[in-house]
């Protein structure tokens, strides 16, 4: 079985971003950078299921700007066989135009099973996995805390708004990482030493034959309302009294 | 120009977060018509029948929609796009698994957790874990999830005709094995009008719920957690408040024994009024907090409890 997983670059989840003055978006020069954490969790299931024999191969490909191939070596790192790297220095690359690139690698590589992470932690918009098995015609299942599989068939437990749901889907099939998965390894020096003579191949989105253009237009980015340090009271009898003077008791 | 929302519920009831998205539909201006998709649901939608300025209810009962598969539901949803301008759900987990079926099947792109309807084609979204928000346009067909907790519930008072829709075949490439739903007596976290929150700092199952059950109970209020809380499983995963578990915004959120992660106060920084019990007078959490009490909530849990007496 080969596993393909996507990984994409994005700032890192303990870093507090600064939003520009001018509205034009988020500050990610000189921020750290990593890979995101979902992605972590599908990339190690993988190399779970490889060390256990179920599979043979876990490819690690990501669509982004020539910074993003420090992603993929540290996927590399983490123990993946091969990398795809998408490069595109377009700014703004949305799930619909990541999906599409991602079928047109599937039609090559054709892996029996794609784990991608549920959400990116910086437009947190938790749609690529669900659009790219939509255009694969795919069976899929999302928000994923523990994977079994069976013969020609994937038992994933999903978590669901009220507690967890299995299914069993047909391969080949997709599946979106909860953080809850696994816990990600960290990878040893050796590896990472190793990870520099792995194969990572490099496309372009008009060589796939992919129009990534964005369909939506953002106007602004600003900064939310912010909340303001109340008071520390001295006593819980305190609290009680303030709470009821705020009239939400 | 009509708008289509795809209604959530347990097969049994309506659940609040449809009359949520329906208020965030309405401000599109033009009808809406709500689908309640599922099987032997004929209770679900008379209830969609009463929500105000409901123009329509479609029935799509099919044993293949019992379980709320992503594949026949996005089937279903695309079956019917073409009589619709705008496609809305709630950002549920079903709304969140289905919906960007639904757009990449119709080619356009998804508006992810719309928390402001700016204008009928204009949005605000958060992104960066509620740390940025976008404001966002579209050109085309909308496909959209809304956040519930920014929105309030549209109240009833229409009667509207259901109409029976017919049900595309099931692909039958996904099978529904089973669930293990959490039981709970208390409110729904997402609608709650207060939540109490436990963290790390509750050390286990049996203390989570001795300490934070009194309060909830006294306050009428839900239990949620940190990730940390849930991860070490003192807590059900359906509980978890944050970027990646429910986002509340209820008039009341106690935050007891949580530190106040960026991740943590994504799901919750939108609430009325904001305690932390910490014992860390520089927990980011008080920076957040209206009122803050420093010191162990072993003891000052049960004191606030004997306090609101
Ligand atoms: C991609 C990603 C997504 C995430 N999503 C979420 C999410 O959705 N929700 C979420 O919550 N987290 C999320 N996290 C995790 C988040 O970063 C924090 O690790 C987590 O919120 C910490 O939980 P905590 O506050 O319970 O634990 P800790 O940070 O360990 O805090 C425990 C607190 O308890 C206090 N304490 C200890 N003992 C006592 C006592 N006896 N009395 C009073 N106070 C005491 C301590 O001072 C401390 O402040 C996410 C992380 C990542 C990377
Ligand atoms: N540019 C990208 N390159 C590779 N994979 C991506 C990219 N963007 C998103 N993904 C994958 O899709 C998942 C969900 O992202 P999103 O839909 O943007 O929240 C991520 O966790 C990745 O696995």
């Amino acid at each position: 079985m080969k596993i393909l997983v996507p990984v994409k670059r994005v700032v890192d989840a303990n870093v507090k971003i600064r939003v520009k003055p001018d509205g034009s978006g988020v500050d990610t020069a000189n921020v750290k950078m990593s890979m995101n954490p979902f992605d972590e969790n599908a990339l190690e299931e993988a190399l779970r299921l490889r060390e256990a024999g179920t599979a043979t191969e876990v490819v690690i490909v990501t669509v982004g700007s020539e910074k993003s191939a420090e992603t993929l070596r540290a996927g590399l790192a983490m123990g993946a066989d091969r990398a795809i790297h998408v490069k595109t220095e377009a700014p703004r690359i949305e799930p619909l135009a990541v999906a599409k690139v991602l079928k047109a690698v599937i039609a090559s590589e054709a892996p029996d099973l794609v784990i991608l992470g549920k959400q990116a932690i910086d437009d947190d918009n938790n749609q690529t996995g669900q659009m790219l098995s939509a255009l694969l015609g795919w069976p899929q299942a999302t928000f994923a805390s523990k994977i079994v599989i069976g013969a020609g068939t994937i038992d994933v437990t999903r978590e669901v708004d009220g507690g967890h749901e299995t299914l069993r889907l047909a391969l080949p099939a997709l599946v979106t990482a909860d953080l809850r998965l696994n816990e990600p390894r960290y990878a040893s020096l050796p590896n990472i030493m190793k990870a520099k003579k792995k194969p990572l191949d490099e496309t372009s989105p008009e060589t796939l034959g992919v129009d990534i253009a964005p369909r939506l237009t953002v106007l602004k980015t600003t900064e939310p309302a912010g909340r303001t340090a109340g008071i520390i009271v001295a006593s819980a009898e305190e609290l009680a009294a303030k709470l009821k003077q705020a009239g939400v008791l | 120009m009509t708008t289509l929302i795809l209604a959530e519920h347990d097969g049994k009831t309506l659940n609040e977060a449809t009359a949520k998205a329906l208020t965030a539909a309405k401000a599109l201006g033009a009808p809406v018509h709500i689908l309640v998709a599922g099987h032997s649901i004929s209770a679900v939608a008379a209830a969609a029948t009463r929500l105000d300025g409901v123009a329509k209810v479609l029935s799509a009962d099919a044993e293949s929609l019992a379980h709320q598969l992503a594949e026949p539901l996005a089937a279903l949803v695309v079956s019917l796009a073409g009589g619709y301008d705008a496609i809305v759900a709630a950002a549920t987990s079903t709304g969140k698994n289905t919906l960007p079926r639904v757009a990449a099947l119709l080619d356009v792109m998804q508006v992810s957790e719309v928390s402001k309807v700016l204008a009928p084609d204009t949005f605000e979204r958060p992104i960066y874990a509620g740390n940025a928000i976008e404001t966002v346009q579209a050109t085309g067909k909308l496909v959209l999830t809304i956040r519930i907790s920014a929105f309030t519930a549209t109240g009833e008072g229409a009667n509207a005709q259901v109409e029976t829709v017919s049900v595309p075949a099931d692909p039958g490439t996904s099978q529904w094995l089973g669930a293990e739903l959490s039981a709970s007596v208390r409110p729904e976290l997402a609608g709650a009008r207060v939540v109490v929150s436990g963290g790390r700092a509750l050390g286990s199952a049996e203390q989570f719920e001795a300490v934070l059950a009194p309060l909830a109970d006294k306050l009428n209020a839900a239990i949620g957690a940190s990730r940390a809380a849930v991860d070490a499983g003192y807590a059900a995963n359906d509980m978890q408040v944050g970027q990646t578990g429910k986002v509340v915004a209820p008039e009341l959120y106690i935050a007891i024994g949580i530190s106040g992660a960026i991740q943590h106060l994504a799901g919750m920084k939108d609430s009325r009024i904001v305690v932390a019990i910490n014992k860390d007078a520089d927990a980011p959490i008080f920076q957040v907090a209206d009122f803050g009490l420093v010191g162990d909530l072993f003891t000052l849990v049960p004191e606030l409890v004997k306090a609101l007496d």
